[in-house]
């Protein structure tokens, strides 16, 4: 390890391996990337813990999230203030639950949390019709939308109260084996 | 209002219940305007559910007039309006909501959605004593010897679990004690568990640094500064010298990735299906690499330091050999021939490390004490065996793995849902591909649907039987051409292999050796061009046939070209090892001739694959973009191409005994693969209109690689092995029977000089040569596999079941429910008109 570096400290690299699923240099590299998105607003130095936070139009426009239909959510899910706005932990935090490594179960939940448009812990039929029509560009139409709504329900609703909750949600993504090579972002 | 507070009397549960999402802002769980607003309206016993409510309330507010005074109170009123604007354009789904249409109160509602399996991962709360009673099972599951104190506490873990502390007044004090416990728990977790679960929590970075740290300061508790005993904080500066070696032998590992920035390109250019090309590409030049560092630290580098004296002056280089591998090429380590049967005796090679390695467990490394020498032949046996064995378990892990990730329980139930949640591909970062992207999920959505509702297509008998004749017409097509080519190789092969031997017996031979060593490319490119044609031929039959559904058509590409090649490759090693090995008159010696073989087939496969790439993926799209004037671009095939490696990976499996420098040959032609392939992806290609299930696929083809390929391979060469008589006049077999009789002569030599091993030769004689111990031990091979897909198939029975279960506590659930809302709205009655009066004083 040649150069050393004094953006973090020892202990808050330390941290932030045991918390992420990332390893040293990866740290370092997710931190440039972030530092990218407005070198005059970050600091080169995170050892006192500056509190910094971009705001989504930067977080969404990175060529990762650009074109992502399901972009604010994503920033919206992962940021503290749950408007997109995020620190470097968040950021971290996002790339974490994106990546590879992590396990089907945390990666479930934040998609979960992810299609619930309404933060009420439950997809329901709003939010679903949401889904749908991101995915599709509003291509289906109303009918189109309502039918597969309902079958959607009616496949994964287990305890039928007409809503997909958590557990619902994670019994399908049990099934779905193609899940987790899908909901990966790769650095 | 009053309502309100006539339910809060009635349920004091759930006035408490809801208070919990308020108070835990800071955390991942964001709350909606909604909530926001609500919660500065003051009401913040209605957070909860609103949406619910509110529809509920417009639902009564209709069709109950009585309710009228009650409910159009102010803010609520206000909220509504503004909820109505926002949501202007969405269609009112209230009619078709299947709980709704049940039109529970609102005092049911927040019951039912306080319910504790409502409320797992949904706060703070819950999330760290869902946490906790993980971290507790994971404890009780290492030390299985909790203390009192922990096994009283967690023996209600449903309960516990799942935030029913909310009854008690301070939900906040239950949340620093639970977290208390959470941390207490962690520390008590070994290093790594503990990393794992906090990296596992669904919490925020800042919480689990927190929990982290907090975790980390109690273990340092007791010893307090400069009490550390000596040896502890010896072993403390251990652990974390340890801890960082560790981390940065990770980071040297990830920076050892091959290719991160080209599969980042293409993945998000082409999503998940293409990716998967590559990715198998990268496995196979992994198992390309293995072999060749075996065979050369083992086979070649020696043979190398020590080289044979040679009867002949070499042949002149003249540039046909690179693609012939014939004449300046055979006499040189890269063939059989070239290595030689005696012990190298000079000085042990740095190899022998392992001086006193016991041959039994298959090291080729044999340098015996009192002579240092490396014993060729035995060594040649051995790194040949070893590789082999390594490759197997390696292939049949990742097969098993694979297995386990893809062939989940019941796949026909849910297809809608899922293709809704998990199949947009992240990854994808190219703004044509997302649009592609979208607008096929929405054609792939509508055949769906379609199929859905038409699930019962009557076919006519007529019908029916005009799709059996066409199914059995194309199947009769492809077996045909696959016969006819099959054939067609065995009559080429014989008379090339007639034409040969005249040749060298005649003492015209000299007349024009490159013309010869041209004709001998002849074989290789009518065999690839059966390769390249007959897919084609394939497709056609695949295009009469019409598959409704993509997977099938799929599945019968991959069939028939399945059964092309490994017809194509049963015929050339009956050709090599039947025709070949039998009557080759002692000329030279025939291993290197199908070495050379071997090496022939692979280049020109490559060649051809290129050729393939630039006029059917180049020149269509130049011809298809300016002439016919479209603008779609070819697609990968995806399945076509992998097959296209597996072939080749077969022939470089089969070549590694009679050319050891063959996976050094197949490494550069997968690296030129990748980066042309990448290349002309990029260039020529769009993405795959088809779905294409990846998992799926890919456990297939490592199977494809496991069951025909590998398998086939190593039977090939233990065949060669066991019973063919190697060539006299070359290699490190000469005058043996069989290859195998090398290990013999040596266990039998072994025991002369040392009497002490002979129980060494007895367990060879046994072992190895015995052919009933081959099949005990594939029996047990078979009957272990047989009881793992015996386990498999009762628990998807029991899945089945459980998932039975949960469906009847659902409809229980349901029941209840109704029956509470029918209890409560008898008891409401009187309140209510009680209420009413007291308004109207």
């Amino acid at each position: 390890m040649g150069n050393k570096q004094t953006i973090f400290t020892t202990q808050q690299l330390d941290a932030y391996q045991d918390c992420t699923y990332f390893t040293r240099k990866e740290i370092l590299r997710l931190f440039y990337r972030y530092r990218d998105l407005a070198p005059q607003l970050v600091p080169l130095d995170y050892t006192s813990h500056p509190d910094v936070k971009l705001p989504y139009e930067l977080i969404g426009s990175m060529p990762e999230l650009k074109d992502n239909p399901f972009r604010q959510r994503i920033a919206e899910v992962f940021s503290e203030d749950g408007e997109g706005n995020m620190t470097l932990d968040d950021f971290l935090d996002m790339f974490s639950v994106l990546s590879e490594m992590a396990p089907r179960d945390l990666k479930a939940y934040y998609a979960f949390k992810i299609y619930d448009f309404n933060n009420d812990d439950f997809i329901c039929k709003s939010d679903l019709e949401k889904t749908l029509n991101k995915l599709t560009r509003n291509e289906l139409t109303e009918d189109e939308v309502r039918m597969v709504c309902e079958k959607v329900i009616d496949e994964a609703d287990l305890d039928n109260d007409g809503r997909l909750s958590l557990e619902d949600f994670q019994h399908m993504i049990v099934r779905a084996p193609d899940f987790l090579s899908t909901f990966h972002i790769r650095i | 209002m009053a309502r309100n507070v006539n339910f809060a009397l009635d349920y004091p549960l759930m006035e408490t219940g809801l208070e919990s999402p308020v108070d835990e802002d800071g955390v991942h769980d964001l709350f909606n305007q909604l909530i926001a607003e609500q919660s500065q309206n003051g009401k913040l016993s209605e957070a909860y559910e609103l949406q619910q409510l509110q529809r509920d309330l417009e639902e009564e507010e209709e069709e109950e007039d009585r309710d009228r005074v009650t409910y159009l109170s102010g803010p609520r009123q206000d909220l509504r309006e503004r909820r109505r604007q926002r949501e202007a354009d969405q269609q009112d789904d209230n009619a078709t909501d299947s709980l709704m249409s049940e039109r529970w109160s609102s005092a049911t509602m927040k019951i039912l959605s306080s319910m504790p399996s409502r409320t797992i991962g949904r706060s703070r709360g819950a999330i760290i004593s869902q946490y906790y009673n993980r971290t507790m099972q994971l404890r009780r599951h290492r030390q299985s010897r909790p203390s009192i104190k922990d096994l009283s506490r967690s023996a209600r873990p449903s309960i516990r679990g799942y935030g029913m502390e909310t009854d008690s007044a301070d939900t906040d004090a239950a949340e620093v004690t639970k977290t208390q416990y959470l941390v207490n728990n962690l520390q008590n977790l070994s290093l790594s568990d503990r990393i794992r679960m906090l990296r596992a929590m669904p919490l925020s970075v800042a919480a689990k640094s927190e929990l982290r740290s907090l975790a980390l300061k109690k273990v340092k508790r007791p010893h307090p500064g400069s009490q550390i005993p000596c040896c502890s904080r010896l072993k403390y500066y251990i652990i974390i010298a340890f801890r960082q070696s560790w981390y940065s032998w990770l980071s040297f590992l990830h920076s050892l990735q091959l290719w991160q920035v080209a599969l980042k390109r293409v993945s998000g250019r082409f999503g998940t299906g293409v990716l998967s090309y590559f990715l198998f590409l990268k496995t196979l030049l992994f198992f390309n690499v293995f072999l060749f560092v075996v065979t050369g630290a083992f086979l070649v580098l020696p043979q190398a330091v020590h080289p044979p004296a040679l009867s002949d002056e070499r042949r002149p280089f003249s540039g046909l050999e690179l693609l012939t591998g014939a004449g300046y090429f055979s006499d040189t380590v890269m063939y059989y021939g070239y290595y030689s049967n005696y012990t190298l005796r000079q000085h042990c090679t740095d190899d022998g490390d392992g001086q006193k390695l016991s041959v039994s467990n298959g090291t080729s490394v044999e340098c015996v004490l009192r002579h240092l020498s490396y014993n060729m032949p035995l060594a040649y046996f051995f790194t040949i065996g070893f590789a082999f064995f390594i490759t197997c378990i390696i292939l049949v892990y990742s097969m098993s793995k694979s297995f386990g990730q893809s062939f989940r329980i019941d796949k026909s139930h849910s297809i809608l849902a899922m293709k809704v949640f998990c199949s947009w591909d992240f990854k994808v970062i190219k703004k044509t591909s997302v649009k592609l992207m979208s607008e096929n999920i929405c054609t792939q959505l509508k055949e769906l649907l379609a199929e859905v509702n038409h699930k019962h297509v009557m076919i006519t008998s007529c019908q029916k039987l005009l799709k059996v004749m066409v199914y059995s017409l194309a199947w009769a097509i492809c077996i045909a051409g696959t016969t006819a080519c099959a054939l067609s190789i065995y009559f080429f092969s014989q008379y090339m292999h007639q034409n040969l031997q005249e040749r060298s017996q005649s003492p015209l031979k000299a007349q024009n050796p490159l013309l010869n060593e041209a004709s001998l490319l002849a074989l290789p490119m009518l065999v690839s061009v059966i390769n390249l044609l007959l897919p084609g031929l394939f497709n056609l039959a695949a295009w009469m046939e019409d598959y409704q559904s993509p997977s099938v058509c799929t599945y019968v590409a991959i069939g028939r070209n399945l059964m092309l090649k490994v017809s194509i490759l049963g015929v050339l090693c009956y050709h090599w090892l039947g025709r070949v090995a039998a009557d080759f008159n002692g000329i030279m010696c025939w291993e290197s001739f199908v070495g050379q073989e071997l090496y022939r087939f692979l280049l020109i496969d490559f060649i051809f694959t290129l050729l393939d790439t630039l006029l059917g993926e180049l020149l269509w799209r130049l011809f298809s973009q300016k002439v016919l004037k479209r603008r779609r671009k070819p697609v990968f095939d995806i399945a076509r191409n992998v097959l296209d490696l597996i072939y080749g990976q077969t022939l470089a499996w089969l070549g590694v005994l009679f050319t050891p420098l063959l996976p050094a040959v197949q490494i550069l032609k997968l690296l030129l693969l990748f980066y042309i392939k990448k290349s002309s992806v990029m260039m020529n290609c769009q993405s795959p209109r088809k779905p294409y299930r990846v998992s799926q696929m890919t456990t297939i083809f490592i199977t494809l690689l496991c069951f025909p390929s590998f398998i086939g391979a190593s039977v090939c060469v233990t065949y060669t092995m066991w019973s063919i008589t190697p060539s006299s006049s070359c290699g490190p077999f000469r005058g043996l029977k069989t290859m195998f009789q090398a290990g013999k002569l040596w266990v039998q030599e072994l025991e002369k000089d040392n009497p002490k091993l002979s129980i060494l030769a007895r367990a060879h004689a046994y072992l190895v040569e015995n052919p009933f111990f081959l099949f005990v031990g594939a029996g047990i091979f078979l009957i272990v596999i047989y009881f793992h897909s015996q386990v498999v198939d009762g628990q998807r029975k029991i899945i089945s079941l459980l998932q039975e279960q949960i469906e009847n506590e659902g409809d229980d659930k349901k029941f209840l429910i109704t029956r509470l809302q029918s209890i409560h709205e008898q008891k409401r009655t009187p309140a209510r008109r009680l209420t009413s009066q007291d308004s109207s004083c």
